[in-house]
């Protein structure tokens, strides 16, 4: 029930909120409430965890459409079970975040994050391929809508090209999906289609059908484009869910479906993979170094970012899987931490422009503190939850491949270098110009939520081992999978 | 004698209800002032509920077929399930378009009394088992169409479109004769059982399947003309575009579900033995429908016409289910498939309602809601029938939780099960392609802002049936099943 809970509670607090209406002065606190309690019933889910077990836990399985054998199951292991956490604490500091920034349309605002992060949720939780696909699809409505009303002065093409683009490879892998579905007899239970025969040339027909759904999702290259646009039109809060969790779902699909239901064509075309990987580590890398606008730059960084995961994923081996779930989290994080920075800076100018600001450190020092802890875990600082990642990856790598390794960990300076830059440039230096000046430092709600943030980041990079310890043996199950031709 | 006469005819009772009561609506009509017009509409509602209750009197009693009058007419479920769709569609048609029709002053008897009949003629030929009773029906529903959708007789547009109908219209019944007098040609009867055991019968033949087969091509224009597939299509978006809205409502629901059930008829009961040629011709008009529809709907600026491009590209998809029925010689797919296109088809129905509905229901006196601009802002002025208008938008581009996405998922998984994994492939590439311009209604509603001040009535009952009609589109993509089933028995006793 705790599953059902977690993807159900912000739904109904979502669908309150609505039904509360824009005029009701409690709409920001059933919309917190609503997150609160969602966050709440996941922490059982944690405690109650059993880490040496690799098989699915707090499974529900409920008939739903029998006509098709689609069940409402749901289960996590310890892949999946992160994810809901993070979600799920995500969604709070959403909700604070937006708390007064937001001034058209509040209830629809509140509504429309809560009810995705329940759909997030569903995502991670699901076990039945068609409730993952509703889930996974439905998530588009509220992020279209998020991006189109709430969004920069682009938000139109933004909107309409975010969910084109993930559209198109969804509906890819909804034929894979069926196709699979007629293959396994019937059945679109995901464990199930981990036992069936598939010849070669099918998996890697399958596999370049959810290859789109996912590599979109990820983004990689050179499926990225819409990122930058969605980010850099979506409010706060928006890129916000999208850097943290919606970016997930991409490479939670490439464990979750790709790499146990194909494992000969995983490993045959792993090295195209690696490469997508690289490249998007180190050209996008370069890109982001010349960016003028500031979300623009923290969302190539993303890509950027989210290159060291599917790098970590076609390794085969459980550094490299561990290192890219870890990455994931810890970009959960972080990303959310820099986008909130940048909207705390917008909330302030109206600007996103890199060149409009410097020296804000000498009227918002607190901030430039926090921002500072967040610029380094995006640069991979050691003790900061960056590093983690990204130093399992590159040893996954080095274990795999020399050659792989040293290209990572060279091209990773890069994140050095972007960032910092971009810090240097904003924070220090003289006062730009007089809305600088005028600055004024954090207010208790931001503290509140990026001192969450940094204790978070900070834990995380100092102490790891309540984040790998759920997932080793999820992990050496999956990697079993695939060291098995199912040919 | 006479009761045991009645007792046998008990299951065409919703037919002679219909008719007493379009006759009866007739003369109440005539007593009735133009201020009180709205009492001839609470008559024709009541007909129609009393139909439904005598359909759903006759569901109960029906066990699998009921064939009456001498084998022209068949009673089972599936008749039974379509004739049930048809009068929500009708009634939701009369709720909607009451104070439209009223405003321009086309609330008159003969509206009224022509849907009836109209109607009749639906339910005449979903229970057709006779080529004879299935072109009957089809004639009395098209001809009352013809005449409403020139109703409105001083707009130039309308009386074109109606032209247009009724000469397209005759030229298609003109080939749907041609075909079933080839088909009785070869067979020597008539009624649909006799001509599915004599063409199994003869099929093995090469001279008499050569005869077979070309009355089957002029029975499939026939059929692709009142279904609006490619290359048959021309009149859909002219007549949409034409016809008054509430009349435009009223033929992208029933009419449709009517002509489905018409092909269901002549291709699955009567010609199941020439399925590897009718299949083949299916493919190629679903899928040249769906491209065309598609991409076409992206160029228009009027909300109907696009509209009328999106039946087009609907009943490409519907078709994907009912050409996956027979693989590899055997009928082992047949419910699977056949009842994905029945379940498509009323999830179609009930979209194109709900749409041509809210445009309905947004017009007022001297302001038609009819172009793309028009949705402006709607979730300013009016959340409520923005939210609706997005469901039935997703609904349409078929993205989850709606009930479109499932009827969607059930015909491409009757067509990968059947093998048609390209034609999946290239249904679901183009869909992409529908989802833009649904989006595009749903970016003008939330992301722009309102033009004019939009006015809406304040109409308590259309008010309330229209949101019944966006939110069954939820519920249903919500917990599907229970539709799936029903659909699914109507077509294991087809």
């Amino acid at each position: 029930m705790l599953l059902s809970a977690a993807i159900w509670i912000p739904i109904v607090a979502g669908v309150l909120v609505l039904v509360a209406g824009e005029r009701n002065p409690w709409m920001r606190w059933i919309a917190l409430a609503g997150a609160m309690l969602g966050f709440l019933v996941t922490l059982p889910l944690y405690t109650g965890f059993e880490p040496s077990s690799s098989a699915m836990q707090f499974v529900e399985l409920r008939p739903w459409i029998e006509r098709f054998n689609i069940n409402y199951h749901l289960g996590i292991d310890g892949i999946s079970l992160l994810f809901v956490l993070l979600n799920s604490f995500i969604t709070i500091l959403v909700v604070i975040a937006g708390w007064t920034v937001i001034e058209t349309r509040i209830a629809q605002y509140f509504a429309a994050f809560l009810i995705m992060s329940g759909l997030l949720n569903g995502v991670f939780s699901a076990l039945d391929a068609v409730l993952f696909y509703v889930f996974f699809e439905g998530t588009l409505i509220p992020m279209f809508i998020i991006i189109g009303i709430w969004g920069g002065p682009n938000r139109v093409y933004a909107a309409l090209k975010f969910f084109l683009y993930t559209l198109f490879g969804s509906l890819l892998m909804l034929i894979a999906m069926l196709y699979l579905y007629n293959e396994a007899g019937g059945s679109f239970a995901i464990l199930d289609w981990h036992k069936v025969p598939l010849s070669l040339g099918v998996q890697i027909a399958l596999f370049f059908g959810f290859l789109f759904a996912f590599a979109v999702k990820v983004p990689m290259w050179p499926v990225h484009t819409w990122l930058p646009d969605a980010h850099t039109e979506a409010p706060t809060g928006g890129s916000v869910v999208l850097a943290a969790i919606l970016l997930k779902l991409g490479a939670y699909g490439f464990v979750r479906f790709s790499l146990p239901i194909l494992p000969d064509a995983s490993r045959y075309l792993a090295f195209m993979m690696v490469a997508l990987s690289l490249i998007a580590i180190a050209y996008i890398g370069f890109v982001t170094l010349v960016q003028t606008d500031l979300k623009r730059l923290i969302a190539y960084s993303s890509i950027s970012h989210m290159g060291f995961v599917t790098l970590g994923f076609f390794l085969f081996n459980a550094l490299g899987v561990e290192g890219g779930l870890v990455q994931m989290i810890s970009h959960g994080f972080v990303s959310a931490a820099m986008f909130l920075c940048v909207g705390v800076l917008y909330d302030r100018m109206h600007t996103r422009m890199i060149a409009d600001y410097g020296g804000v450190v000498n009227t918002m020092p607190k901030f430039a503190t926090l921002m500072m802890l967040f610029a380094m875990a995006n640069a991979g600082l050691p003790a900061t939850s960056g590093f983690v990642g990204e130093f399992m990856v590159i040893m996954g790598a080095m274990k795999a491949n020399f050659w792989i390794a040293l290209t990572a960990a060279t091209i990773g300076i890069l994140g050095a270098a972007y960032t910092l830059w971009m810090y240097k440039r904003v924070i220090f230096g003289a006062v730009a110009n007089d809305h600088v000046a005028k600055l004024g430092d954090l207010n208790y709600r931001e503290i509140i939520v990026l001192g969450t943030l940094a204790l978070a980041v900070l834990w995380m990079g100092v102490y790891p081992k309540p984040f790998t310890e759920v997932m080793h043996s999820s992990v050496s199950d999956l990697l079993r999978h695939v060291a098995v031709p199912k040919l | 004698m006479n009761a045991m006469l009645l007792i046998d005819h008990l299951p065409v009772l919703p037919e002679v209800l219909l008719l007493l009561g379009a006759c009866a609506l007739m003369i109440f009509d005539l007593y009735v002032k133009d201020e009180g017009r709205g009492a001839s509409a609470v008559f024709a509602q009541v007909v129609l509920y009393l139909c439904a209750a005598a359909t759903l009197f006759v569901e109960f009693g029906t066990r699998s077929h009921l064939y009456l009058f001498n084998g022209l007419f068949v009673v089972d479920h599936f008749a039974n399930l379509l004739k049930l769709v048809c009068y929500l569609a009708v009634s939701a048609a009369l709720v909607y378009s009451r104070s439209y029709l009223h405003e321009r002053g086309m609330l008159r008897g003969e509206f009224m009394s022509l849907l009836l009949f109209s109607l009749l003629g639906m339910m005449v030929l979903i229970s057709a088992a006779s080529f004879l009773t299935i072109f009957l029906g089809l004639e009395l529903m098209s001809l009352c169409l013809y005449a409403m959708v020139a109703l409105n007789r001083d707009s130039a547009t309308s009386t074109e479109a109606a032209m247009k109908y009724f000469v397209l219209g005759a030229l298609s019944s003109g080939l749907l004769l041609y075909g079933m007098s080839m088909i009785y040609g070869a067979t020597g009867t008539l009624t649909i059982n006799e001509v599915a055991r004599e063409v199994a019968r003869q099929v093995g033949s090469p001279a008499d399947r050569t005869l077979l087969v070309f009355g089957l091509v002029f029975v499939m224009a026939g059929l692709a003309f009142k279904l609006g597939v490619v290359p048959f299509h021309m009149w859909i978006p002219d007549v949409y575009h034409g016809a008054p809205t509430p009349v435009t409502l009223i033929i992208g629901s029933g009419p449709k579900v009517a002509a489905f059930a018409m092909a269901v008829r002549l291709l699955v009961n009567a010609l199941p033995a020439l399925a590897p040629d009718w299949q083949q011709m299916l493919a190629l008009l679903a899928i040249l429908s769906i491209a065309l529809g598609n991409i076409t709907a992206i160029a228009q600026s009027n909300l109907k016409r696009m509209l009328a491009y999106s039946a087009i590209a609907h009943m490409g998809f519907m078709l994907l289910g009912l050409l996956s029925g027979f693989v590899g010689d055997n009928w082992n797919s047949r419910n699977d498939a056949y009842s994905a296109s029945l379940f498509y088809m009323i999830v179609y129905a009930v979209m194109s309602v709900g749409a041509f509905g809210m445009l309905v229901y947004l017009s007022h006196a001297g302001f038609e809601c009819e172009n793309l601009e028009d949705m402006r802002g709607l979730n300013r002025t009016h959340p409520w029938y923005a939210f609706l208008m997005l469901i039935i938008m997703f609904s349409l581009a078929g993205i989850p939780p709606t009930a479109g996405f499932y009827a969607k998922l059930a015909v491409f998984q009757a067509a990968v099960a059947a093998g048609h994994v390209w034609l999946a492939v290239a249904a679901v590439l183009l869909s992409l392609v529908g989802a833009y311009y649904y989006l595009r209604v749903v970016k003008l509603m939330y992301f722009d802002d309102p033009v004019a001040a939009q006015r809406v009535r304040p109409q308590p009952v259309g008010r309330l049936v229209l949101s019944a009609n966006g939110l069954v589109l939820l519920l249903v993509g919500i917990l599907p099943q229970n539709v799936m089933a029903i659909c699914k028995a109507a077509i294991e006793l087809l």
